[in-house]
């Protein structure tokens, strides 16, 4: 095992608590909104108890309170859950956050089905829908641990990144993408591998590890599939994906998250307006999910799994022919 | 959330009420002079400016702004330090229009204190003008666009806690409805307030005792009031909202940085100064017609003279 294979064989949530431990030791603007997580109190209070903030179990007044903050200059990092940030906070989110575009930092743990058996109430399945549609909104989806790291110290840089970003992540430690350093650039998709017949396009920690693995099983077939690590949903990295719409077959979309909406959703918007082509979207269907299931259980029954994506590829390129 | 609902007002019987506000003068409503006028006359004056709003093409929040004006103008022309020369002055203090739908007495106050000229008041509601029914954030001296209820607390938490840790020396204020307080979120930041000891935060709450459907205690009761806020951990200073000399007590006896929050509550009524429309949940918002703000200028005007 490598140095960096050891370093990151871990949660996004943990690399993410550490780094902004690290970042905000040399950032004073850095100000840790906390909501009761678990995790923050420990490292991050107790180093820097003049950065950090609990509001309490109370995700409306993190996002008031986070907006109060930024505009007065600071760089608020505000923690609570995907589910609670997109759907209980939407309208702290809209217009307090997105509507002023002031630079809050929104992290939300238990992206897509990482709650495992949590159960619906602490799935987020429909957030980067929801964020994708607030004005001035950045959206990342680090497909790991690593990824994390670069997207977090990105996200301290006001310059680039003068406006609010809503950062997801996981609960627990997923496979590495990346086997070293990288280059990494918000807005600027990440090309895992090259191909010419079929472009899997994905976001999110399983549904990157589970495309990587089709396109390994497509290459036994005989087929060359691109592969592309969308960390950066919003905005859209056009170019990246236009050029994969007229070089290749196809797309097939692959994410945590239901099939409307997300990265599926952006991808058929933009190939939709400047080069139709056949969008397969995988990725969770429409429903409650109300099922017990850990995180790649629940995203196997809804067809997050290298087979299927491997399979929707074939089709892809069958429908070409 | 606000939901308002516009109606036409119809003629309502005139109803006395007695005040301690001192003489206004008739002066125009363009006229941006400010210099002269005494606070009760700026109060006067922002009366008739939100009449005149009211006559804008889509009307006005005309109750919930009659309601807050004596507040609103001992707040801009006595107690707030502001520079309008410099909107973004690191050291001013911040108030935050929690009831955003009261944008015309705010609108009235930002161009006494010259951060807009008085004849743009005009353009209230007109298409492209930037006075929208609720404040955006363009404007200068708005800190947040605000028109849902509930979220003012909060974003007041945050400046008053960025205040504090930047050691800056201005205060944050947020003004809320008294149906606003119905909204959980501000219980949320009532709490954290109290909590953080942030005292350079005050919440005035504008007690008219009016919501859109009627009678607060009958739609939903806020009763025991200042008992919820005390037990919130806030120090209630309750006054007579058309007070100016009681609001001026209560802004002067507001703690520093550590302290105990403060929440005033300002006993108002709804439509003050304005017979036709005082203590008529119909006026809450209202379009004045030629003809209806005719008569509502000189009632308030009557009102005026007999209290000289």
């Amino acid at each position: 095992m490598t140095d960096w294979q050891e370093r990151y064989a871990t949660a996004t949530r943990d690399v993410y608590r550490a780094t902004l431990l690290d970042i905000a030791k040399s950032d004073t603007r850095v100000f840790c909104v906390d909501t009761d997580m678990g995790g923050l109190e420990d490292g991050f209070e107790a180093e820097l108890p003049d950065q950090y903030v609990n509001v309490g179990i109370a995700e409306a007044n993190l996002m008031g309170v986070s907006a109060g903050l930024a505009a007065e200059g600071l760089l608020p990092f505000a923690n609570t859950i995907a589910s609670f940030a997109a759907t209980r906070a939407c309208e702290q989110v809209k217009v307090d956050i997105a509507g002023n575009a002031l630079p809050v930092r929104i992290v939300g743990t238990h992206g897509g089905f990482s709650a495992g058996h949590y159960g619906p109430t602490h799935h987020a399945v429909e957030d980067v829908a929801i964020m994708r549609s607030l004005p001035n909104l950045t959206v990342l989806v680090p497909a790991d641990a690593a990824e994390t790291e670069y997207a977090v110290r990105a996200l301290a840089d006001t310059e680039q990144l003068p406006g609010p970003v809503y950062l997801r992540l996981g609960r627990k430690a997923t496979p590495l993408v990346h086997r070293g350093p990288y280059t990494f650039r918000i807005g600027q998709a990440d090309l895992l591998r090259p191909g010419r017949d079929v472009t899997l396009v994905a976001s999110g920690p399983v549904p990157v590890a589970e495309s990587v693995a089709a396109a390994e099983l497509l290459a036994g077939r005989g087929i060359a599939a691109r592969v592309l690590n969308l960390h950066t949903v919003k905005p859209l990295d056009a170019e990246a994906v236009l050029s994969a719409a007229r070089e290749t077959a196809g797309l097939v979309t692959v994410e945590d998250h239901l099939v409307t909406g997300g990265l599926g959703g952006a991808v058929a918007e933009l190939t939709a307006a400047h080069h139709p082509c056949r969008v397969h979207r995988i990725g969770v269907p429409d429903g409650f999910h109300d099922q017990v299931g850990t995180e790649t259980e629940l995203l196997a029954r809804a067809g997050v799994t290298a087979p299927a994506i491997a399979g929707a590829a074939e089709e892809v390129m069958r429908e070409r022919n | 959330m606000s939901t308002p609902t516009t109606t036409t007002a119809t003629d309502h019987a005139a109803m006395e009420h007695a005040t301690t506000e001192h003489a206004a003068t008739e002066r125009a409503s363009s006229d941006s002079a400010t210099a002269e006028r005494t606070t009760a006359e700026q109060a006067q004056l922002m009366r008739e400016q939100i009449l005149q709003m009211g006559t804008g093409p889509d009307g006005t929040h005309v109750g919930g702004s009659l309601s807050s004006a004596d507040l609103l103008t001992v707040l801009y022309q006595e107690v707030l330090r502001l520079r309008p020369e410099e909107p973004d002055w690191p050291d001013r203090d911040r108030f935050i229009l929690s009831k955003g739908h009261a944008s015309a007495a705010l609108y009235a106050a930002l161009s006494a204190r010259g951060f807009l000229p008085a004849e743009e008041l005009a353009e209230y509601g007109t298409s492209g003008s930037r006075l929208a029914g609720h404040p955006l954030r363009r404007l200068p001296g708005v800190e947040f666009p605000t028109g849902s209820l509930g979220h003012g607390l909060s974003l007041g938490v945050g400046t008053a806690l960025a205040l504090r840790r930047t050691g800056r020396s201005g205060r944050a204020y947020v003004l809320m409805g008294d149906g606003e307080l119905q909204e959980g979120s501000v219980w949320e930041a009532a709490m954290s307030a109290a909590h953080l000891r942030l005292g350079g935060l005050t919440a005035i709450v504008d007690r008219n005792r009016l919501q859109i459907t009627g009678d607060t205690e009958e739609r939903m009761g806020l009763e025991p009031l200042a008992g919820k806020w005390r037990s919130f951990g806030w120090q209630v200073l309750t006054v007579d909202g058309h007070d100016l000399d009681a609001l001026r007590a209560a802004f002067a006896a507001l703690p520093g940085p550590t302290g105990q929050p403060v929440v005033i509550i300002a006993d108002t009524v709804k439509g003050k100064g304005v017979p036709l429309f005082e203590n008529k949940k119909k006026s809450h918002s209202v379009k004045l017609s030629p003809n209806l703000h005719r008569r509502a200028l000189a009632g308030l005007r009557a009102r005026s003279r007999r209290q000289s």
